[in-house]
């Protein structure tokens, strides 16, 4: 499968309440003023031109990114301006949009490896649906009593931005406090600072233990996503990540691509003065839960947009996540569910052609017809550009094709052992073999005699 | 603390490095507080009380029984966000997706002997057992029972997939809630067991996993796989029931017990003797409660044996006794309160002995089990038979079968068991002079004679000659025959007679052949060929 991206474009003249709206004194008011009667379509942008002179945007800003699918373009007065003016566009829209890159890493699963770089396998697979689960670590519940708002985080922020992601899966949050949960590294004791830290080099062994504490869903197939918060035990507090350069990281935590993040919470010592064990420590779920969401920007792939030069990105809403960063995960996404089902469907193929004692049945057979039905439609509608049709029909190729693939149906004829040929067919066929082969010796010896004859004859 | 801005919002991102190189993000993401706030966080709803009994059998084993016990405050029934702190998540999860109203699992080994271990706290039948009653909201019962024992076979690491509707039971009288039930339709309940489920090491992990304290304080540092699997008597189970949270009823809490049993054999791991402590049972001792539990406490049952005439030692002195009338006979209990600090402090670990002080016995056993291909059963006893009465001794035994090699030349003639010995000191009616050896007839020293109040006698029982099963050792051989006779009988005769061509031939003369028949013709009186 070949995949290109292309943009189409529309041009008109802009509307009168557009005409006022853009005369406004700044943008945010002009873009309040310029929400849509209609939503706009998913994966589509509206691109408006201001003139060179206007004070829209402030004096050497030649653009505008929204938290909605538009965008301010200044203009120029120039005999190249269509050219011009044209390729801000274009910049604008790649930022925005689609780009090879963001093809490149959701296809990263089904290239060869070396090709790129480990950056790009960041973003988790493609999935119906994720669950999230936030656990606290205490290692010392005698020292340390942790209690944390968990409920309220998760409803305040967490919530909107899963809401705002909801068209991508079925989203379901947990939570969980593990005690006596241990890291598996001894943090080193840094005399200068008198705390303890983690390197960069003992990072990835720290998750492997805790690991078997979390445990998997019981109740649901769909992949995890683990965010824990690790008060550090009272021997080794405070505990700080370092980074590769030996500076302690700003945040204290790091994430695992396609796992989840730690956050490292330490103790203030301020705490331990005045009273005696366990210490009560009241978590400050608002630092807690800024780390944890950028993590999971990071982990969804929802990454920085490369900001042409010269161009002013307005923030997200408050959920955390602009509108067409949603149709750009959805646009990855639909694009890696057909490479998967694609997949899937020709290993089944080629697994009937090396073994072909596998019996399909019926119902297998008409998963595979819908799967095909599906890919087929959703490249039609990715070509078309109507992302959100696109999306849901990719997610039922996958869905068809790996009920297809991995029906159990498949497996009853593949146990047929060696040995077996060996005790039950030799027995049986000797004996049969042995006249044969005698009858056609004497065969072949009398025609020899015979030739021998006509020779002689001859 | 953060500030609240008035209406506006700003926002940045702070950088969360990756595993690979640190690529930091230009934004920081900085949260405002809208103006619900954040309140403290809520009272804990959750406790843990834990409890081990240890109870000493008439036999000379020790039962000790564990019980932890997570309630939780909370109404499970609603769907979406759930949050868990002492309550384990994997349950929790189970109970809202599948709409569990209680749910027993138990996995045994060995069984509980109730003529000599006295009746049972909770007994639980030898292999695996699930029972489980659902909530009346539950459309498919089939469904949700077939899925739910496939999520526990999975969480408890045991093959408790192989339930299925050729050993599931609907139960309608034996089986009624044991929590709260305001109407019991016996369509709800399930029932199931697998008696050929083996219980070992990897489904005591998991269950321990669910513990808060997690083995590594409290009452749960005692669970050591080794010790509690060498043991006559095995058993854990999870319970959860919805309980009432007071005494008028008004709201519904949820009991999670997760409980565990074993007897301890005064053979097997006691050597004989019947002196029991923490270390001896359980390998290790007891040094401080789990910080999370409300209550952690040891209960030692010291109602006395009165009909043997002995009194039962428990070191260190108990600060509290605890008295109730206990599946109905009246017991005393001592207690060890492990948030007692007086009780730990002193040696910094809790290891409680039990002794039993009685006037020696002239009993004596010594037992020594056999081991596959090493050793043999011995059992030697002394005893002292009552007078005008009949005792009888019996042992049971197996013998596993044997590999084929291992077979003596004449299997079919079976199997002996050596005989059995009695030696016996016998009270002679007569006192008897002591006896002169050089002097005396050979018969009568032929065995030495301490005193001549009895006379010692050494007998011998009859071996056992016992028949078991032999394997046919000519099977291989047999078929491998048959099939080459029959097939070359069948398929040669077809073959010859299809593919046989006839041809005149000049009768030849000589030929050993033909001279044998000559001479056996010559010797019947008919004409040579």
């Amino acid at each position: 499968m070949k995949i290109k991206c292309r943009f189409q474009k529309a041009y008109r003249r802009a509307f009168d309440h557009e005409e006022e709206a853009l005369s406004s004194g700044n943008v945010q008011e002009a873009e309040a003023m310029l929400t849509v009667p209609q939503e706009q379509a998913e994966g589509s942008l509206t691109m408006y031109v201001i003139s060179e002179r206007s004070s829209l945007l402030p004096q050497d800003t030649m653009s505008y990114i929204g938290p909605k699918r538009t965008a301010v373009v200044r203009g120029i007065m120039h005999r190249e301006a269509f050219n011009i003016i044209g390729r801000r566009i274009i910049q604008v829209a790649q930022a925005m949009s689609l780009t090879e890159d963001v093809l490149a890493a959701a296809l990263a699963d089904h290239l060869p490896e070396d090709k790129w770089s480990s950056d790009k396998r960041r973003p988790l697979k493609s999935s119906l649906g994720y669950e999230i689960t936030f656990s606290l670590l205490n290692p010392d519940p005698k020292s340390h009593s942790v209690h944390w708002d968990i409920e309220g985080a998760v409803r305040q922020y967490v919530q909107p931005f899963l809401n705002a992601l909801s068209a991508a899966g079925n989203f379901s949050v947990d939570s969980q406090i593990l005690y006596y949960a241990m890291l598996g590294v001894n943090p080193r004791f840094d005399p200068t600072s008198s705390s303890y830290y983690l390197d960069t080099h003992s990072l990835p062994h720290v998750i492997n233990p805790v690991e078997s504490r979390l445990g998997s869903s019981a109740a649901s197939l769909y992949p995890v996503l683990n965010f824990l918060l690790y008060v550090p035990e009272l021997a080794h507090s405070p505990l700080y990540i370092q980074d590769k350069d030996g500076a302690p990281v700003a945040t204290n935590a790091f994430h695992s691509p396609r796992w989840g993040g730690i956050m490292v919470y330490n103790v203030d010592s301020k705490a331990y003065n005045a009273s005696e064990l366990p210490v009560r420590v009241e978590v400050d779920m608002v630092r807690v839960m800024e780390v944890f969401l950028a993590q999971l920007r990071l982990l969804f792939g929802i990454a920085q947009p490369q900001v042409p030069p010269k161009c002013l990105l307005s923030g997200p809403k408050s959920e955390g996540l602009m509108t067409w960063e949603l149709d750009r995960l959805l646009w990855a996404r639909s694009v890696e569910n057909l490479a998967t089902a694609t997949t899937t469907l020709t290993s089944l193929a080629q697994l009937l052609g090396k073994i072909s004692n596998i019996v399909i049945k019926d119902d297998v057979a008409s998963e595979v017809y819908s799967a095909v039905a599906a890919v087929q439609k959703a490249a039609e509608e990715l070509a078309s550009g109507h992302l959100a049709s696109a999306f849901v029909a990719s997610q039922e190729a996958v869905m068809s094709s790996e009920r297809a693939f991995f029906d159990p149906s498949l497996l009853h004829l593949l146990y047929f052992p060696d040995d077996q040929k060996f005790a039950i067919y030799i027995p049986l066929f000797l004996p049969m073999a042995v006249p044969i082969l005698l009858s056609l010796v004497k065969i072949f010896l009398e025609t020899r005699k015979s030739w021998k004859n006509l020779e002689k004859t001859d | 603390m953060p500030a609240v801005h008035g209406g506006e919002r700003r926002w940045e991102a702070e950088a969360a490095p990756g595993m690979a190189a640190a690529r930091p993000l230009a934004l920081l993401v900085l949260l405002v507080l809208g103006p619900g706030g954040w309140g403290f966080a809520d009272p804990p709803r959750d406790s843990l009380r834990e409890e081990l009994v240890i109870t000493p059998l008439p036999s000379g084993d020790v039962a000790a029984t564990f019980q932890f016990r997570t309630r939780w405050d909370s109404e499970l029934q609603r769907e979406g966000v759930s949050h868990y702190r002492l309550f384990p998540k994997a349950l929790g999860q189970l109970i809202s997706k599948y709409s569990l109203r209680e749910l027993h699992l138990s996995f045994t080994q060995g069984f509980w002997r109730t003529r000599y271990w006295g009746p049972p706290f909770l007994q639980a039948p030898s292999g695996a057992e699930l029972w489980v009653w659902f909530q009346d909201t539950v459309t498919d019962v089939d469904k949700s029972w077939k899925e739910l024992s496939n999520v526990l076979s999975g969480i408890f690491c045991a093959s408790l997939n192989f339930i299925d509707s050729t050993n599931t039971v609907i139960p309608t009288a034996s089986f009624k809630p044991l929590g709260l039930a305001n109407d019991t339709d016996h369509y709800f309940l399930r029932y199931a067991v697998l008696p050929r489920e083996v219980v070992c090491t990897e489904n005591l992990t998991p269950w321990k996993k669910l513990l808060p304290c997690s083995s590594k304080a409290g009452l749960s540092v005692l669970l050591k796989a080794d010790r509690l699997f060498h043991t006559s008597y095995h058993s854990q189970a999870v319970h959860i029931r919805p309980v009432c949270r007071n005494a008028h009823c008004t709201s519904i809490s949820w009991e999670l017990r997760q409980t565990l049993s074993v007897v301890f054999d005064a053979f097997i791991t006691g050597q004989g003797k019947k002196d029991w402590s923490l270390f001896r049972m359980f390998s290790r001792t007891l040094t401080e409660p789990c910080p999370l539990a409300s209550e952690s406490r040891v209960y030692v049952d010291i109602t006395s044996y009165n009909q043997d005439n002995e009194t039962l030692e428990v070191n260190p002195l108990p600060t509290t006794t605890y008295q109730d009338v206990i599946l109905g006979t009246r017991k005393t209990y001592a207690v060890y309160d492990l948030h007692d600090t007086a009780i730990i402090n002193n040696s910094r670990n809790l290891n409680l002995q039990l002794k039993w002080k009685k006037p020696p016995e002239n009993g004596y056993i010594h037992y020594q089990p056999a081991q596959d291909r090493l050793q043999p059963h011995l059992l030697e006893m002394l005893i002292q038979l009552p007078a005008n009465s009949v005792t009888k001794v019996s042992i049971q035994f197996e013998r596993a079968l044997l590999k084929w090699t291992e077979y003596t030349p004449d299997p079919n003639h079976g199997f002996y068991v050596s005989p059995s010995v009695l030696s016996a000191l016998v009270p002679s009616m007569v006192a008897a002079k002591p006896v002169d050896w050089e002097e005396s007839p050979l018969f009568n020293s032929l065995f030495p004679v301490s005193d001549g109040s009895n006379y010692f006698v050494r007998l011998y029982t009859e071996p056992l000659l016992v028949n078991l099963p032999t394997p046919d050792f000519s099977m291989p051989y047999n078929v491998i025959c048959l099939t080459c006779t029959v097939v070359a009988v069948c398929y040669g005769s077809f073959y010859n007679l299809l593919t046989r061509t006839f041809r005149i031939e000049e009768p030849s003369t000589g030929g050993l052949a033909k001279r044998l028949a000559n001479l056996i013709r010559r010797a019947r009186g008919v004409p040579p060929l």
